[in-house]
């Protein structure tokens, strides 16, 4: 296989077993496909035309896809072509990869086969899918995908070498020793299940359904099976979350932050520190006494929706589905630089707008960063870097105007992230519109070392120089301080040309 | 606009219910629903006339400031570069009137800049000065 991926201009086959790892997507709808046959014999050996087909069907479009389907790297471009009645050929520009995710089913772990899905910065829908690859050259593959990096620096693995050449940087960057952020102890996850307003959802109805069974078993008969879609898909998403969360890891790289996740279906994302628009710490009722929380981020480009539109190409993906406090901030100072600005409470009149939420509704914000909490049954804390922020609102209702008090929204890309500063008093919601937009301005203008670099420079700073293009175009790029710029040189000519 | 629309509305449904409750009740009964349906028109009309009243926007330097709002006031501050893309629309009453409605789009789908009832040629000129703008102060996300 290495050498297969080294012979540029060749192209590739997926791994031999994928038409058979394919029909593992398709197994359910084969199942109760037979399934339903076999009901529909009253028990005994029905038609079996219906599965048999659609195995048959599904297996020769499996093969007949895995025939037409080859790929190769080309260059700096990741080239993909399939189809056989609908050809579709897809070019991937390596400079423009945001992310890798390696993806294994069930089927495909059994099999010793992955699958790469392959992110794009900026488009939604033209994502690229290797499905499937054998498990080491699908890392072999990410490897050479991410070599060339859009985000970090010169130093991206080297370790302060002042040229890192690409095949010392693969090597290094392949051996690059892992850092646990976080992990989650499966006994933990199994308790945050256990404690979620579902379960307890789920566990009333089955008291209310037991009692009523007593009293008057006809009615809590056509309740139960009033109820029992509800019960099937609240059970459904329990167990989602229990099979997605499973063995969660959160590893330090130099792209970002790895996440490694999945009971039955392991998946293996990268959330790269640029892309991040907001953060979310949740701490419900139910956890308090536990002390655990859950973090959340948003990330741009990530969209598997084509639609164009607001809100879309934004995803939000669990950072850390539940750890103590102590996790929470170690990551939390990782992703958004840590400096937790002055939290301030909103003044006294918005206790009789506010009564239960008064006492947590706190929010603040630095040059960096808006913070804000909300909620008591619920307590969420929202990140925002100002450098992310969409549009800044103030909204003053009927109740607030009374009373002489606004709150001020800062929006993050996405469908509906955003710090509140809520229930300030009029001057101050003023002051904030005009300080916020001021403040974030300034941040997006001079985009100061971005925390990718701190992170992988681990303190260091690389001094500013020019140093081999990352983005491939050129022979070099000029590096100042912790950021590529736009000016390129060829053989002692210098250019611009953007990143 | 609005208001021509609401007018509009108002004679059709103070027609439909008077010729019901005429047909049905007698004459009456008639008069008084005609006479609730004019009152309902007549106060929405007002509502609709401050709420466009309390619709002013402000183009500085950096950012468009859109506030609308009477009970609700809202007050959106959407800088130039943040902008996706603009997108103005008429529909066959707007047409009628020569007016049109331009609106911002972000990458938030809360940011809620939209400006209904400019004249043509001011919605024209709204549209490529914040296109221009845009792609002057693109920052990237």
């Amino acid at each position: 296989m290495r050498q297969g991926l080294d012979r540029e201009g060749g192209w590739q086959r997926l791994h031999p077993l994928s038409p058979l790892t394919r029909i593992g997507r398709l197994a359910p709808v084969i199942v109760l496909s037979f399934l339903l046959t076999f009901v529909h014999g009253n028990g005994q050996q029905g038609p079996l035309y219906y599965p048999v087909g659609i195995t048959a069907a599904s297996v020769v479009f499996g093969f007949v896809h895995w025939l037409v389907t080859r790929w190769k790297i080309e260059g700096d471009t990741l080239r993909i072509e399939t189809g056989l009645i609908r050809h579709d050929s897809k070019r991937l520009p390596l400079a423009r990869i945001q992310a890798v995710d390696v993806v294994r089913p069930l089927l495909a772990r059994l099999l010793g086969v992955s699958e790469l899905r392959i992110r794009l910065a900026g488009s939604g829908g033209s994502d690229g899918r290797l499905a499937y690859l054998s498990e080491s050259t699908a890392l072999e593959v990410r490897e050479r995908l991410l070599r060339t990096p859009a985000a970090p620096g010169p130093v991206a693995g080297a370790g302060g070498q002042a040229a890192p050449d690409p095949a010392s940087a693969l090597s290094s960057g392949a051996s690059l020793p892992e850092h646990i952020m976080a992990s989650v102890p499966s006994g933990r996850l199994i308790g945050s299940v256990a404690f979620s307003g579902l379960t307890l959802v789920l566990l009333a109805i089955a008291v209310a359904l037991l009692v009523l069974a007593v009293t008057a078993p006809k009615t809590a008969a056509a309740v139960g099976g009033f109820l029992a879609v509800y019960i099937f898909s609240f059970a459904g998403g329990l167990w989602r979350r229990l099979a997605n969360e499973f063995h969660f890891e959160a590893v330090e790289a130099p792209e970002g932050v790895r996440v490694r996740r999945g009971l039955l279906q392991t998946v293996s994302e990268t959330i790269p520190y640029g892309r991040i628009q907001a953060v979310r710490k949740m701490e419900p009722l139910l956890w308090r006494p536990m002390g655990w929380c859950r973090l959340e981020v948003d990330i741009a480009g990530g969209g598997r929706t084509a639609q164009r539109g607001e809100g879309s190409g934004v995803v939000r993906k669990a950072l850390l589905p539940v750890g103590s406090a102590q996790d929470a901030w170690h990551l939390i100072d990782r992703l958004v630089g840590g400096t937790q600005p002055v939290m301030t409470p909103p003044p006294a009149q918005a206790r009789k707008k506010a009564p239960l939420s008064y006492h947590f509704l706190s929010a603040g914000y630095d040059k960096d960063h808006a913070v804000c909490v909300t909620g008591r049954v619920r307590k969420v804390t929202t990140w925002v870097p100002l450098e992310k922020s969409q549009s800044i609102r103030r909204v003053q209702g009927p109740v607030q105007r009374r009373l002489g008090l606004a709150s001020v929204h800062i929006d993050a890309a996405g469908k509906a992230t955003r710090a509140e500063f809520r229930d300030r008093s009029v001057a101050e919601a003023d002051d904030l519109v005009e300080e916020l937009s001021e403040l974030s301005r300034a941040a997006r203008q001079h985009r100061t070392v971005s925390l990718a670099e701190r992170a992988s420079a681990g303190g260091s700073p690389v001094p500013s120089g020019w140093y081999p293009d990352p983005s491939g175009r050129h022979e070099q790029r000029y590096w100042r301080e912790g950021v590529w710029t736009e000016h390129v040189s060829d053989r002692g000519a210098t250019a611009v040309d953007l990143l | 606009m609005r208001r021509a629309e609401l007018t509009l509305v108002t004679v059709i449904v103070a027609l439909a219910v008077g010729l019901i409750f005429g047909a049905a009740l007698g004459a009456l009964a008639c008069g008084i629903s005609v006479l609730v349906v004019l009152v309902a028109g007549a106060l929405s009309s007002w509502f609709v006339r401050n709420r466009f009243r309390a619709w002013r926007y402000q183009e500085r330097h950096e950012d468009l400031i859109v506030a609308r709002g009477v009970m609700v006031r809202r007050l959106s501050v959407v800088p130039y570069g943040r902008m996706q893309f603009v997108e103005v629309t008429a529909g066959p009453i707007e047409r009628l009137f020569n007016l049109s409605t331009v609106r911002l789009h972000t990458a938030a789908a809360a940011s809620d800049a939209r400006i209904p009832g400019l004249e043509r040629g001011e919605s024209a000129r709204l549209r490529d000065r914040l296109t221009e703008l845009g792609e002057s102060k693109a920052a990237g996300m």
